[in-house]
């Protein structure tokens, strides 16, 4: 159990911080005024419902949604929605997608250089190395000339992986990372992840893996109809649920 | 009277084959430019500049290229710019090629998935990068195919600027018909010239299209 005593003290200044983040499409409200915080180094789980708003909440954070109302604030920045350095934020918050999204007309290492290139300007030597340490860590030194195509959805999804942690992020979101793969593909993808917040890596992530979840995370939050409606540790919420709602919905999920 | 030998039609026509072959490869060249120019303004995350760039496309899609020769040949002189038969057909035929480019380029722009954009956003890259890096690398490989056969569209508008006067394949065709009084001969070889012109260009696209689809 070297992971719960993980937990920050309570002084520390949140790494990630949500203020009443609200977000509608066109008339329907998707987020109603959420509010988080995610310290330096824990591993933050969002689960509920589909629909409930995970998505459009991870992705306001690096600013794929644009949010109507509240602020967000990433290691000290503060990034209200007129005056939002896009790039400066995305180079502090690295996300992974469930689709893999990594780019077809690029190897692996290249997928994990581009941006070490194009936006960091690293020399080609140092983007080498990053990006071949960066698949190691990920189990996929040996990858690095391989194409998407040529890869398991496990392995693609890992080289997503070490291309957003190459990039030295300081939180890293996930979104129901392993929820497009083959069964027998996502312990590889778990291991890692489980790897990262060992290493103390700051991860928020959406999944329906509800083991992984109770074993891996400090934190968990309970979405519901666009509010967080509990948040606590993960055996807190798993064992006693305080809203009806929670209790459906681990319900539901330990029936499966 | 002077009697005209089969050689000395196909090589007048020949000759004049010439010219349409260079029109075709000038309006191509300089058509694909300026529709790389059109492409990149008409999918700028500006609106001005999208609209723009959508009215050029429709006006020269949704008028026959002979009027756009005429307009060209016809109305630029009024605005004092002199234009020969030379200069109107390679500039209407750039202008109409790089609306049509420009349209098709972006039908391939689109069909690179979101997920390229945003995977690509999260790495905190620009809308250049992105566009340079992750998104026209992927969208030209689709693109190779169409483009190549709307060459043959290129090829074949430039008969229309026999109207004009420009002595491409078949205003040579309609001359050599008013000296020899021999319409279906002649047509027939002008037929035959852009046939061999095209031909090639549609069977190029049909393997190209074939070979993408494989390699994907
Ligand atoms: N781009 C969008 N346009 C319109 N509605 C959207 C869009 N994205 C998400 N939604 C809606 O917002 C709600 C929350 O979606 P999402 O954040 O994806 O939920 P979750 O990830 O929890 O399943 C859903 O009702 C969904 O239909
Ligand atoms: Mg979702």
């Amino acid at each position: 159990m070297s992971l719960a005593d993980q937990s920050v003290s309570p002084s520390a200044r949140p790494l990630v911080k949500l203020s009443n983040i609200r977000k509608s499409f066109g008339s329907v409200e998707v987020l109603k005024g959420v509010d988080m915080a995610v310290q330096e180094g824990q591993v933050v789980a969002m689960i509920g419902r589909s629909g409930s708003g995970k998505s459009t909440l991870l992705r306001s954070i690096n600013g794929l949604e644009r949010i109507d109302d509240g602020v967000i604030e990433v290691d000290g920045e503060c990034v209200d929605p007129s005056q939002i350095d896009l790039r400066a934020l995305r180079l502090k918050v690295g996300m992974v997608f469930q689709q893999f999204n990594l780019f077809p007309h690029l190897t692996a290492g290249e997928n994990v250089m581009l941006a070490l290139k194009v936006v960091k300007k690293q020399d080609k030597a140092a983007c080498r190395a990053a990006a071949e340490a960066a698949l190691s860590k990920v189990g996929l030194g040996h990858k690095f000339d391989a194409y998407p195509s040529q890869l398991s959805g496990g392995q693609q999804q890992r080289v997503a992986i070490a291309r957003s942690l190459a990039m030295a992020p300081k939180v890293l979101l996930c979104d129901e990372i392993t929820s497009a793969l083959d069964p027998e593909l996502v312990n590889e993808v778990l291991s890692v992840v489980r790897q990262l917040a060992e290493e103390g890596m700051t991860l928020l992530l959406v999944t329906h893996e509800m083991r992984f979840a109770r074993e891996v995370c400090d934190s968990l939050v309970f979405m519901h109809g666009g509010r967080i409606i509990e948040h606590g540790p993960p055996a807190e919420l798993f064992d006693r649920p305080q809203t009806p709602e929670l209790a459906q919905f681990v319900g539901m999920v330990e029936a499966r | 009277m002077y009697n005209f030998t089969l050689w000395d039609i196909l090589s007048n026509l020949l000759l004049a084959a010439r010219w349409t072959v260079l029109l075709s490869a000038i309006a191509f060249v300089c058509g694909g430019i300026a529709g790389v120019l059109v492409l990149l303004a008409r999918v700028a995350p500006l609106r001005p500049l999208q609209t723009a760039m959508k009215l050029y496309i429709e006006l020269f899609q949704g008028t026959p290229l002979l009027m756009q020769l005429f307009i060209v040949f016809f109305a630029l002189p009024l605005t004092g710019i002199e234009t020969s038969p030379w200069t109107a057909a390679a500039v209407a035929l750039t202008l109409f090629t790089s609306a049509y480019l420009a349209e098709i380029w972006r039908g391939c722009v689109e069909a690179v998935p979101r997920g390229q954009w945003e995977a690509s956003a999260s790495l905190a890259m620009s809308y250049g990068e992105q566009m340079r890096y992750v998104v026209l690398p992927q969208a030209l490989r689709i693109a190779v195919p169409p483009t190549v056969g709307f060459s043959v569209q290129v090829v074949k508008g430039t008969a229309v600027t026999s109207i004009i006067g420009f002595v491409e394949v078949t205003k040579a065709g309609t001359m050599i018909t008013n000296a020899t009084f021999q319409p279906f001969l002649v047509y027939g070889l002008v037929g035959l010239i852009y046939f061999a012109l095209c031909y090639p260009l549609s069977l190029s696209a049909k393997a190209l299209e074939r070979k993408l689809n494989v390699a994907r």
